[in-house]
């Protein structure tokens, strides 16, 4: 099913989603990627705050290539998500609404999306220009100095996604292989 | 006769070589990309298949990086026994290109120079570089920006020789089942049989270079090949890895002599953005 939601996603959005369902986002996410979520971790584990108020953010795991002038972004498609799995129920717990990433997520991580009502979105991997034509601005709000891995606010129109796990544990990385697994 | 070859010239092509590579796909990876999309059944895998292929329509014509990883830089270099390199050291030269390619091209940085301290060398070098003496004098330069998403998910797996064919056969789709969703399909998957160690790795990637389509020589490898690319796309993991029956565009297998105790098989698995430029000095 085609749904049109608003981001940051709050709990309510998150429970309508449906693994399967194709979702165009429009409005404010984060970017977040292995780096970040590391010095995030090591953050909470020192007693500090983390640098965004994460409630109801989508996390998109991301790097972008650099901007060429006049434009917001370079090429900016999902990475692999598995590799934030250590962080990432933490972040969930603490109140992250929505991750936007490609590929499996550990069952911790699934547990924790079920736990709060989340989601986990997979953008198709591999096509960072097109999916960077619907980011309308980009601006550093963290770490800096990790160059592509810093925190990156942007601004998403129509980003196109595809609910994986939903709030209730579904998973479609699961259900749509086996419908065409033959051997 | 010894032909003298400038480094400079080195440095610039694999500059627009770097550049090229990660703007547009080969035209051997267009069409199995199109035919990949005729090809698919399931419907949502039918719509990320077009959308990979106006993903490579928009990167040419704005501009923007097929993929944001636009990778480490893996340069073959074939290099003739008659050629005389002047201008300084020549793995320089190498990684002068991929400094200015990157920079100049506006490519992502992905290389940290430590793999354990982790700090980011802010230029993409260097670069990982296999040089191989050969006959001649030409220099034969293959630049193959390999991303991580799908290099995570490659294995190596030494076989007992007793597990024969059917022991690689397995090996292949252990690697491209636990790969799943993570490694971007559909899938260009390399393959190593033989050598050592490290020789069927360095095979395993030489074998992604190879044109798509374009099979061994020799009759049990070709049929190798045909037959895991059958296998592949019966897995049911199809593009996205959100369920389909496409998983993999080629399957190229590289073979080479090995030991009497082993049967070294390495995988190399490469995402839909397989990209190889190949340039002859």
């Amino acid at each position: 099913m085609d749904r049109h939601i608003s981001a940051p996603v709050g709990r309510e959005t998150a429970e309508e989603l449906r693994a399967g369902d194709y979702v165009y986002i429009t409005g404010t996410i984060y970017t977040a990627r292995d780096a970040a979520h590391k010095r995030m971790y090591e953050t909470l584990r020192e007693g500090g705050d983390l640098p965004i108020n994460i409630e109801g953010q989508a996390i998109y795991y991301m790097g972008p290539s650099p901007a060429r002038e006049g434009r917001p972004i370079g090429s900016a498609g999902p990475t692999t998500a598995s590799r934030m799995d250590k962080y990432t129920p933490e972040l969930l717990d603490l109140g992250m609404g929505a991750m936007i990433g490609k590929g499996k997520r550990s069952q911790e991580v699934i547990d924790a999306v079920v736990r709060n009502k989340a989601v986990y979105f997979a953008a198709v991997g591999g096509a960072g220009a097109l999916l960077s034509k619907c980011i309308t601005s980009s601006e550093i709000v963290a770490y800096e100095d990790l160059g592509t891995e810093a925190i990156r606010k942007l601004t998403v129109v129509n980003l196109p996604v595809i609910v994986v796990i939903d709030s209730k544990g579904n998973n479609l990385y699961e259900t749509a292989v086996k419908e065409y697994r033959k051997i | 006769m010894i032909r003298t070859v400038q480094t400079e010239i080195i440095t610039e092509t694999i500059k627009k070589m770097c550049i090229e590579a990660n703007y547009s796909l080969s035209s051997d990876m267009v069409k199995a990309m199109r035919k990949a999309e005729e090809k698919e059944e399931s419907v949502l895998g039918k719509q990320i298949l077009a959308q990979l292929q106006d993903n490579l329509e928009i990167a040419a014509s704005d501009m923007i990086p097929i993929c944001q990883d636009t990778g480490m830089a893996v340069v073959f270099l074939e290099v003739g026994q008659d050629v005389h390199f002047e201008g300084g050291s020549f793995e320089d030269a190498v990684n002068e290109g991929v400094r200015r390619g990157y920079t100049e091209g506006f490519l992502r940085k992905s290389v940290v120079g430590d793999p354990i301290l982790r700090e980011n060398t802010k230029d993409n070098t260097p670069a990982v570089i296999h040089t191989r003496i050969v006959e001649g004098d030409r220099v034969k330069i293959t630049v193959a920006p390999k991303g991580f998403g799908s290099e995570n998910m490659s294995r190596v797996f030494m076989l007992k020789p007793a597990e024969g064919l059917e022991g690689v056969k397995n090996a292949i789709l252990t690697a491209v089942k636990d790969a799943g969703p993570n490694a971007c399909p559909p899938l260009v998957v390399g393959v190593g049989i033989g050598g050592t160690f490290e020789k069927c790795a360095l095979m395993a990637k030489k074998a992604l270079t190879r044109e798509v389509g374009k099979h061994s020589d020799i009759p049990y490898v070709r049929k190798l090949e045909e037959e895991m690319l059958e296998k592949i796309n019966c897995l049911g993991i199809g593009p996205g890895g959100l369920g389909g029956t496409v998983t993999a565009l080629a399957v190229n297998v590289n073979t080479y002599p090995t030991h009497i105790a082993g049967l070294p098989v390495a995988v190399n698995i490469c995402c839909h953005v397989n990209r190889h430029t190949v340039c002859v000095l």
